[in-house]
């Protein structure tokens, strides 16, 4: 697999990241090298193989169904660029 | 008897598949120990998990899982001991972590089936493909300010349960009846509370056309749906909007609509194209979710009696049609009520089609016009049973047990009490319904001429007279029977 020019501009639209014609460039590169690293992989045979999801052996830890009543408005709030009355305020969302 | 749509050329059927979003009924999120409550002041019940803060991991609530285990029972579904958390990749400004945690390639629940019953007494079979369990997004709001849109994340990360169908449905009336009785089903097991206008259950439809016989046609798929009224216009729209491009000789294209509640329309998401790009992979944050046949055995065995079992019950005991008792069982307190009602007398069991009757058309009537349901209801089940038991008597007669229970209903006394009062006994003693036909027939020579030349319809105009003078007291039977032999006689 090769990652062209539409494929860069795919991801970054994707990704919400704005690139200018050299970091697309740039970044066809270093994409191209890694997946070329990656694909070395290709020569061991994964036929019915699980992928593995995981690399710890341990069981997936649980929690009782209890809720704390701390109200986290104000914390929550407290790095957003903008703000109105208790709501995240962000750019219009048309749809 | 069959479905279709008339066409132009040829008889078009719909193809409908749901997918049902359940809130799970819990107390606090999926991944984090945030309230789950409805209604709170915004941002208010969002911890850093659910913000998405760096560093934050989230953790599983152990009784969503066995509310979605449960109700995967309660769908006749295969319990997968061996489930995986996926990331669902999307951009949106409600949905912190810029992706969803939900379940792909290996879902909680797999393959089962719920049946719907129609009036006419047959019943169908709908299949169900998977449930799995998923993050609930937060809230926008866009209709605020014209240049910002306004996010609550008190939603964000509470436990959902996306219950997948098979494309078995073929109406609008179908699909309605489906989501009720998935609703049911989840109430009875209360693994969620059912409530639609809170959005606690909605669904996304998916639907196409076709020629009767033919492959699936491309389908569409209508997102948010929430209630059932607008489920079924919007299947109504979108049907008969598709055929209208086929039979202009158009081709579908594959599309996510959204339903313009107040005009009945639907039209195609903006963004379109990137619609199904979710690059889902497996949440390196969430080891693989096992379960153990010992623990699913332990989860089986709590499970309450569901409106199927229910129904075939009240089928065997109580000899109700298999419409009777679907209606009966369709809502848990319709059920619990009908249960109350006729055990509060030992006599009522002979009467159940009776009761049935009074709950589902007297009484629902009257709760209706009162905005009112039966959990709130004036009238409680041992009094109704108490009002049909003089019925069942023939202490009082049908008609005037009517009135008893609007009296009932309105002043909160019993159905004897207020009988007593207002003197409401039938009459059931033969001489004096007797009198009152011999009354009615001596005030009447020219009617009773007219009679016994051969108008038979008018025995009820004597009917009515008697039944006036008795104010509507006497044995509807009794006084038919006597009359009838008295106009006899005199031929």
């Amino acid at each position: 697999m090769k990652i062209n020019k539409n494929t860069i501009n795919k991801i970054a639209r994707l990704s919400r990241i704005k690139l200018d014609d050299k970091e697309s460039e740039d970044y066809i590169k270093d994409l191209n090298s890694i997946l070329d690293w990656v694909e070395q992989l290709n020569e061991v045979n994964t036929e019915n193989v699980e992928p593995l999801s995981n690399i710890s052996s341990s069981i997936l830890p649980k929690r009782e169904d209890v809720s704390n009543d701390t109200n986290s408005s104000e914390e929550i709030l407290e790095n957003a660029p903008d703000k109105l009355e208790g709501f995240f305020a962000v750019p219009k969302v048309v749809e | 008897m069959n479905n279709f749509i008339k066409g132009e050329k040829h008889d078009w059927e719909m193809v409908i598949g749901l997918e049902i979003h359940a809130q799970v009924k819990s107390n606090s999120k999926l991944f984090s120990s945030s309230s789950t409550k409805f209604g709170s002041s915004p941002n208010s019940q969002v911890s850093l998990v659910d913000a998405a803060m760096p560093g934050m991991l989230p953790v599983i609530n152990k009784y969503c899982v066995e509310q979605a285990v449960k109700t995967g029972v309660g769908l006749n579904a295969k319990i997968n001991n061996y489930s995986v958390f996926d990331r669902k990749n999307y951009f949106y400004a409600d949905l912190p972590q810029g992706y969803q945690i939900s379940q792909y390639k290996y879902p909680i629940v797999g393959e089962g089936k719920v049946t719907i019953d129609f009036k006419d007494g047959t019943s169908k079979d709908i299949r169900i493909v998977r449930l799995h369990l998923e993050q609930d997004a937060g809230k926008s709001l866009h209709d605020q300010n014209p240049s910002k849109t306004y996010v609550d994340l008190n939603r964000s990360g509470v436990a959902l349960m996306e219950i997948v169908s098979e494309p078995d449905i073929r109406t609008p009336d179908e699909a309605g009846m489906y989501i009720s009785k998935i609703r049911s089903i989840l109430m009875y097991l209360d693994t969620c509370d059912g409530n639609m206008q809170e959005g606690s259950l909605r669904a996304d439809v998916n639907i196409s056309v076709r020629k009767p016989g033919d492959d699936y046609g491309t389908r569409c798929e209508i997102k948010n749906l929430n209630s059932i009224k607008f489920i079924k216009q919007a299947i109504n729209y979108e049907a008969k909007r598709q055929i209208e491009i086929l039979e202009s000789g158009g081709t579908i294209e594959q599309n996510t609509m959204l339903f313009n509640t107040s005009t009945g329309k639907t039209r195609p998401m903006r963004n379109k194209e990137e619609a199904h790009d979710y690059r889902y992979f497996p949440d390196p944050d969430l080891l693989p979710l096992e379960i153990s046949q010992e623990e699913i055995g332990k989860i089986k065995s709590s499970i309450p009696e569901l409106p199927d079992e229910l129904k075939n019950k009240f089928i065997e005991i109580y000899k109700l049609s298999n419409y009777d008792a679907s209606v009966l069982t369709a809502e848990k307190q319709t059920s619990d009520y009908f249960n109350e009602s006729i055990n509060s007398d030992p006599e009522l069991k002979n009467h159940a089609k009776i009761v049935v009757n009074w709950i589902t058309s007297e009484l629902f009537s009257l709760l209706n016009k009162n905005n009112l349901d039966l959990n709130n209801s004036p009238v409680s089940p041992e009094n109704l049973g108490q009002l049909i038991k003089l019925i069942s008597t023939n202490e009082i007669s049908g008609k005037i047990a009517k009135d008893v229970l609007e009296d009932m209903f309105s002043s909160g006394k019993t159905a004897k009490q207020i009988v007593d009062e207002k003197g409401l006994q039938q009459v059931t003693d033969q001489g004096e319904i007797a009198k009152v036909i011999d009354e009615v027939i001596a005030e009447n020579p020219k009617m009773v001429e007219q009679y016994l030349a051969g108008k038979d319809k008018l025995l009820g105009f004597f009917v009515g007279q008697a039944m006036k003078l008795t104010k509507g007291k006497a044995n509807p039977k009794m006084l038919n029977d006597i009359l009838k032999q008295k106009l006899n006689k005199k031929n």
